[in-house]
């Protein structure tokens, strides 16, 4: 009896750390906004955000979505041969990766390198100070380091999405197309047939959405680092863990609403 | 001589550690008043206070009759203005060298041209005894010139009341020294409020006009070093003569 109510003891409690830390990260989210829109715009720390999540995050990006792209069509066409509808590799192809694997590989892609770097610097200058610092100097924190990477996460996630579709449809084109011997113009007609306009779009929300997340959560797990080196390192983990998951969850339910 | 700060009955706890007890203290205008007492005290705690960084569960924070601890974000940032701070490890933001820096709180709340937040830099380091380091990033930098970028920053914006939390610890004995006789000389050239925080016994009778020192959550005694240096209070004695023997208990 008492080894039970131990046990329901201590899963209480996780739920409702796990509820306390959904809230405070919403309230996060409550502040960015109000101070997103309050003048004046910091610009230079918004492009240098975007440029770090963005333009560094491209050689990652292609190499997964390239790869994804290479093995789907491997994996769809023994299941189609089956019933010899080869020809439809690369509608498969575009729709999987338009729909679902682009936004969110790439969305994976850019939490372990961008979120993760986002909990780590963040945590680093709660340590060393630096964030009071800011306060001290009448500067808000929110405004100064949190906004900045939120804009650049939900701006660039998407931007990375559309080069990891297009990088996984070429790469589904050379397995197809080259190596398996599929028609390249029924390759690509049963592409514009399958795959509408609305998939692109829906996908590259979800990557908008995902983007809000890794940024928000790398940037609120940073924010509240405490205990030195050693905090850091955990709020990284407890960053890209968290991300992952939050992304991966929040795909099921999105996809159900939109498709 | 009126007191600027004014710290009545402050009460603080970290879950069930109760790190100020009912505090109170006056913090004399245009002086250095020096806080001591044992590490882990809770004398950041009390400074973090001062500055509005932690809010107490009770007591008042007088600065110039305002309470603090009632304001919101906003008029408490009006109230920072008045304050520089200089941290223990200096904080300086790393993404940035010296320069921009020390120009950040020019560049954050003043409308100054480019060449007149150079030359208030370039004025602000030679105060602290830099000249030509602008472009240096703060990894690039020995623990005491961390420390003078620190203050450079502190007092960029002419503040009239500057924090410093320990700001001699890890330091040689002769850079402690050189800091300590920059504390003194920025506190009187610029007429300034100093809060020092420190257990490094040589340095507070140099610069405090005023020493206190916190015990148990509770600012057990304020005086002139002298005063201090004649006290009879056993804890005081204790803590200055860095005895193990005493009504301090060591673990």
């Amino acid at each position: 009896m008492n080894r039970f109510s131990g046990a329901l003891d201590r899963l209480g409690r996780t739920v409702l750390v796990g509820v306390e830390e959904i809230g405070k990260i919403i309230l996060l989210f409550v502040s960015v906004l109000t101070w997103m829109f309050r003048p004046p715009f910091k610009l230079r720390n918004i492009f240098k955000q975007m440029e770090f999540v963005g333009v560094k995050s491209i050689f990652v990006v292609v190499l997964t979505g390239t790869f994804t792209g290479m093995v789907m069509a491997l994996q769809g066409y023994h299941g189609f041969r089956m019933f010899s509808a080869e020809s439809l590799v690369g509608g498969t192809v575009a729709l999987g990766m338009t729909r679902e694997l682009g936004p969110v590989l790439t969305s994976l892609m850019v939490t372990a390198r961008a979120g993760s770097a986002m909990a780590a610097e963040l945590g680093t200058m709660r340590v060393t100070e630096q964030i009071d610092a800011l306060s001290v100097m009448a500067a808000n924190p929110v405004k100064h380091l949190i906004v900045p990477r939120v804009i650049a996460g939900v701006l660039m996630t998407p931007l990375l999405t559309v080069v990891s579709d297009f990088t996984g449809i070429l790469g589904g084109y050379f397995v197809g197309v080259h190596i398996l011997g599929i028609n390249s113009g029924i390759f690509i007609k049963n592409i514009t047939r399958l795959v509408d306009l609305n998939d692109i779009y829906n996908g590259l929300a979800k990557a908008a959405c995902f983007g809000l997340i890794l940024s928000l959560v790398g940037c609120y797990k940073g924010f509240n680092t405490y205990g030195g080196a050693e905090g850091v390192g955990r709020a990284t983990t407890e960053a890209v863990v968290l991300a992952s998951i939050a992304i991966l969850i929040s795909d099921y339910f999105l996809t159900a609403i939109m498709f | 001589m009126g007191a600027m700060i004014k710290l009545v009955n402050l009460h603080k706890s970290f879950g069930k550690q109760k790190v100020l007890d009912g505090l109170n203290l006056d913090i004399e205008e245009e002086k250095t008043t020096v806080i001591i007492g044992r590490s882990g005290g809770g004398k950041s705690v009390l400074l973090k206070h001062i500055i509005g960084l932690l809010r107490p569960e009770q007591g008042q924070i007088l600065i110039d009759g305002t309470d603090i601890t009632k304001l919101n974000d906003r008029a408490l940032n009006e109230i920072r203005k008045k304050f520089g701070m200089l941290f223990q490890e200096a904080a300086l933001f790393d993404s940035m060298n010296v320069g921009e820096n020390v120009a950040f709180p020019l560049r954050e709340h003043t409308t100054m041209k480019e060449k007149e937040i150079r030359e208030t830099v370039a004025d602000r380091l030679r105060s602290v005894g830099l000249t030509g380091v602008e472009e240096k990033m703060p990894s690039e930098l020995s623990g005491g010139m961390r420390k003078r970028v620190g203050l450079a920053r502190a007092i960029a914006m002419r503040p009239r009341i500057v924090l410093f939390d320990e700001p001699t610890t890890g330091l040689d004995p002769i850079m402690t020294e050189a800091i300590n006789r920059l504390i003194i000389e920025t506190q009187k050239n610029l007429n300034l409020t100093c809060i020092v925080i420190s257990h490094d016994i040589r340095s507070i009778f140099d610069i405090g006009h005023r020493i206190a020192m916190l015990y148990e959550g509770k600012i057990i005694e304020n005086g002139t070093p002298d005063e201090l240096q004649g006290s009879q209070n056993p804890v005081t004695r204790q803590f200055l003569a860095g005895s193990i023997e005493g009504p301090i208990r060591i673990m």
